[in-house]
């Protein structure tokens, strides 16, 4: 065996295909020990730390963090024996962002059969035809073009002649090889998608008649629905709150740039279109005088116990809230099919603009919280969110969202519903408008809020109402403290 | 044995407490080394048994031995999960105690009926740590011998193996191989999880009216993959056998001396002819489920550091250490033989060869079956028609 060796990403949980990297614990150059952490990887269902699988030296490091990696795709590659002394004077030491490419050793031989035991993982996985990944020692899916061994007596056909060909087009020239351009697609006869790929399509409302398959005889694949599918939301997502990290474009020559659609983006765009098509949204507006809660504000701020609190007309809205689900509890719902569950407790979700990309935690049992202690929370979640450490649980079990759009300098919008809630507010911003009041047209503090329910759960009037109390509140948060609670 | 008088129960100030009766609800655990490394003499059971354990140094160093060899296996079948050997890994970090002290509790004639994660009971009953890596690395069903063992193979469905361990036993008494001291006795293994399922509740009616020389041990370990012990019960799971009318007990899992003992007790019990008992053992997965499960979604940070605090294996090196039973040298060389033999498991297991798929058919029937054979010759026929087949 070779003294340099490459590491594939394995399928870390039974079934995976990919894996995104978030973080690499050794660089090139690195002597490291067997077992050692080498790499923490996100995948769909967990984010675990891989040890080394051999000890040695880091020769090269083939991705970078951040990219999204097919299991069975070579990731490092460690020199087993370095005391031996140079191997190739272009490879020791690279940098790692010089990010070399896999030896074509090493990916000529993932492809081919295993013929030497299973010591070897590259004989294990490796790319298999249409877009999947074989995966290691028999877990997970099976591509049903993967390769088949010659039978004795047969002529060479390509492997495709064995797996059932469109009907209508029997007589057609026998199938050279896979591809997305040969001929079969959407223009005429059946549209080719394994029924997982159809299920998919049918809850991200892709209609594959419009696409072009990339896979084996032009079937549509589970990819080509999701890019469909993103690149429909991304069009149609009111509230891009944040551009992501990669926003300083780098055309090429045909002037286009194309961006992988993954990490939070993907989530983001799986999650709103998922509700979009589920969820019947209904969205009303409200106009709200908020000169006196602004006033309430800086009184607050003025007190010594609050002086090192963040304070931030956000509060006040949050506060409105949770005061007004209180009166109507049925918003803090979620439509479970054959049943609507209403709970006890908010949790309060904020979404926030990070350079991760949009995201969105939540402040457990917020109705139970004093607004100082609101505070606090609300300044925790966004120093967490901002500094990229929000765990998966702070994002998870929210009941209802703040989307706090005015602090982009907008009016306001018509938020699409994170999934599994009901009501969504948007907050615009807040400007000094000419507005009646006493019967005077005066300079006051106006803004707009929009709130977005499910009309599965939330009719016209509750949905009203509950606006309508938000609005209240923000009048004039003072009363109507003293006449709610 | 002594009935529950607060002050026999040994020193310490938990001791007390812990041994008071009838408080419902209010759990008490068995316990004899206390997470700081702290003997407690004796303590007493909800029922007002004393649990006592009488060990040479030596046999205290072989218990220590036990938990660390078994902790590093485990580590290092993870470990080759994650570099792609094993297509899935159930690890048992934090739950050594419960499998050892239990595990040392059996007698040879004994029989165990494991789920997936025991194999620090597996250890103890003298079987290859090798055998499961090979279930999990998909090249065998297991391989290890139950009867020759008195181990039955894992059991991967959830419960199962409670009913199984319960006929099992109903066949024990029924051969008469119960009522005296040197008598059989069988353990069935399970989790807080599968105390929900049927089957385990159908077991428990049986053994109970059939009085089976069987002892239930259930470790406790918070969590049905992502479900808190909440959502599985309202009263302490040990409290349970009552209802099925049998005796229940807690242990705190992750004291290896008080697991052993009320396991011996248990199995004593029942090899006498005193029919089945529950044992609770009160401990913590401080790992995932299985390598395919992320528990930082479901639980938080200081959860697992408060039970980090109660590490089986800290406590009983502290103890060994206080006590002057162990020096350095000894945890030295105990950890060399966990480091050499995770060494050597990892050769051994990189180097499985891949059964031939022929073998499928060879251990379907003892003797075989004409049908099955005629299937054999035909799949061999067909893997014989592929160019370069050695068939």
């Amino acid at each position: 065996m070779s003294r340099i060796k490459e590491f594939n990403l394995p399928d870390l949980g039974e079934g995976l295909t990919e894996g995104e990297i978030l973080a690499w614990l050794v660089k090139v150059g690195d002597v490291i020990e067997l077992n050692q952490p080498i790499v923490e990887v996100e995948t769909a269902k967990a984010a675990v730390e891989i040890p080394a699988k051999w000890a040695g030296q880091v020769q090269a490091i083939f991705h970078p963090e951040g990219s999204t990696v097919e299991v069975g795709t070579p990731i490092i590659a460690i020199d087993t024996d370095p005391g031996a002394g140079p191997i190739e004077a272009s490879t020791t030491g690279a940098p790692a962002a010089a990010l070399p490419t896999p030896s074509a050793a090493s990916l000529a031989a993932v492809q081919v059969a295993p013929s030497e035991g299973a010591v070897e993982p590259g004989l294990i996985g490796g790319p298999a035809p249409g877009g999947r990944t074989a995966v290691l020692v028999g877990y997970g899916p099976r591509t049903t073009a993967a390769k088949r061994r010659p039978r004795k007596g047969d002529t060479p056909v390509p492997a495709q002649a064995a797996a059932p060909v469109a009907p209508v087009a029997p007589a057609s020239p026998a199938p050279v090889a896979t591809g997305p351009s040969n001929g079969h697609g959407p223009a005429g006869g059946p549209v080719l998608a394994k029924p997982p790929v159809r299920k998919l399509a049918k809850d991200l409302g892709v209609d594959l008649a419009t696409l072009s398959g990339s896979g084996p005889l032009g079937s549509i694949t589970r990819d080509d629905v999701q890019r469909a599918a993103s690149a429909a939301t991304t069009a149609a997502e009111p509230l891009a709150v944040s551009a992501p990290a990669t926003a300083v474009a780098s055309f090429g020559a045909d002037r286009e740039q194309r961006i992988p659609v993954k990490g939070v983006r993907k989530l983001t765009a799986e999650n709103m279109s998922r509700s979009a098509f589920t969820a019947p949204h209904v969205t009303e507006f409200l106009t709200v005088d908020v000169t006196r809660a602004m006033k309430a504000l800086d009184r607050l701020r003025s007190r010594r116990e609050w002086r090192d609190v963040r304070v931030s007309p956000l509060l006040l809205v949050a506060k409105a809230v949770l005061l007004a689900v209180k009166r109507h509890p049925m918003v803090n719902s979620t439509w479970a099919g054959d049943e609507i569950v209403v709970k006890d407790y908010v949790n309060l979700g904020i979404a926030a603009a990070t350079e991760r990309g949009l995201i969105v935690p939540n402040i457990k049992d917020a109705g139970r919280l004093s607004l100082r202690e609101l505070a606090d929370a609300m300044t925790d979640l966004v120093q967490t969110a901002k500094t990229g450490k929000t765990s998966p649980a702070d994002m998870s079990g929210g009941t209802l969202t703040i989307t706090n759009v005015g602090v982009f300098g907008v009016d306001t919008g018509t938020p699409i519903l994170p999934p599994g809630e009901s009501a969504i507010l948007a907050f615009g911003a807040v400007r000094e408008m000419p507005w009646v009041h006493k019967g005077k047209v005066k300079p006051r503090q106006v803004t707009t809020l929009g709130l977005s329910f499910d009309h599965r759960i939330i009719d016209g009037e509750l949905g009203s109402k509950f606006l309508r109390d938000i609005g209240e509140f923000l009048a004039d948060p003072e009363a109507a403290l003293l006449a709610w609670t | 044995m002594a009935k529950g008088d607060p002050g026999v129960s040994g020193r310490g100030r938990r001791a007390a407490p812990r041994s008071r009766k009838g408080t419902t609800g209010d759990p008490q655990l068995v316990q004899l080394l206390t997470p700081e490394g702290e003997r407690i003499e004796s303590a007493t059971g909800p029922d007002g048994t004393e649990y006592r354990v009488d060990f040479t140094d030596e046999e205290y160093r072989g218990l220590y031995r036990d938990l660390v060899l078994v902790r590093k296996l485990d580590a290092e079948a993870t470990a080759l999960q994650r570099q792609g050997e094993l297509g899935l890994w159930a690890s048992l970090l934090g739950q050594e105690a419960a499998q050892v002290g239990s595990g040392r509790a059996l007698r040879t004639q004994d029989m165990a009926f494991p789920t997936y994660r025991e194999h620090g009971v597996l250890y103890c009953r003298g079987i290859d740590p090798i055998m499961p890596l090979g279930l999990f690395r998909g090249v065998d069903q297991g391989g290890w011998d139950p009867n020759e063992f008195k181990f039955n193979m894992y059991t991967i469905v959830i419960g199962a193996q409670t009913l199984h361990a319960t006929g099992y036993a109903m066949g024990v008494h029924m051969d008469g191989k119960t009522g005296t001291e040197d008598g059989e006795a069988v353990i069935a293994y399970f989790g807080d999880g599968a105390t929900s399922q049927g089957d385990v509740n159908e077991a428990f009616v049986w053994a109970s009216v059939f009085n089976a020389p069987l002892v239930f041990f259930c470790q406790n370990n918070q969590y049905a993959i992502s479900e808190p012990l909440e959502r599985q019960t309202r009263v302490p799971l040990y409290q349970r056998a009552g209802g099925f009318g049998f005796p229940g007990v807690r242990v705190d899992g992750n004291d290896v001396l008080a697991s052993y003992a009320v396991t011996r007790h248990a199995l004593d019990n029942a090899r006498l002819g005193q029919g089945p008992s529950l044992i609770e053992a009160y401990t913590y997965r401080m790992g995932a489920h299985t390598t395919s499960d992320d528990p930082t979604r479901y639980r938080i940070a200081s959860e697992v550091e408060a039970w980090q605090a109660k590490d089986p294996i800290a406590r009983m090196k502290a103890f060994l250490t206080n006590q002057q039973i162990a020096d350095a040298d000894f945890f030295a060389a105990v950890d060399e033989q966990a480091r050499t033999e995770s060494v050597h498991l990892r050769e051994r297991v990189l180097a499985m060869p891949n059964p031939e798929p022929v073998t499928m058919f060879d251990h379907v029937y003892p003797n075989g079956s004409p049908e099955l054979d005629e299937q054999r010759a035909r799949f061999t026929n067909y893997m014989e028609s592929f160019e370069g087949s050695a068939h």
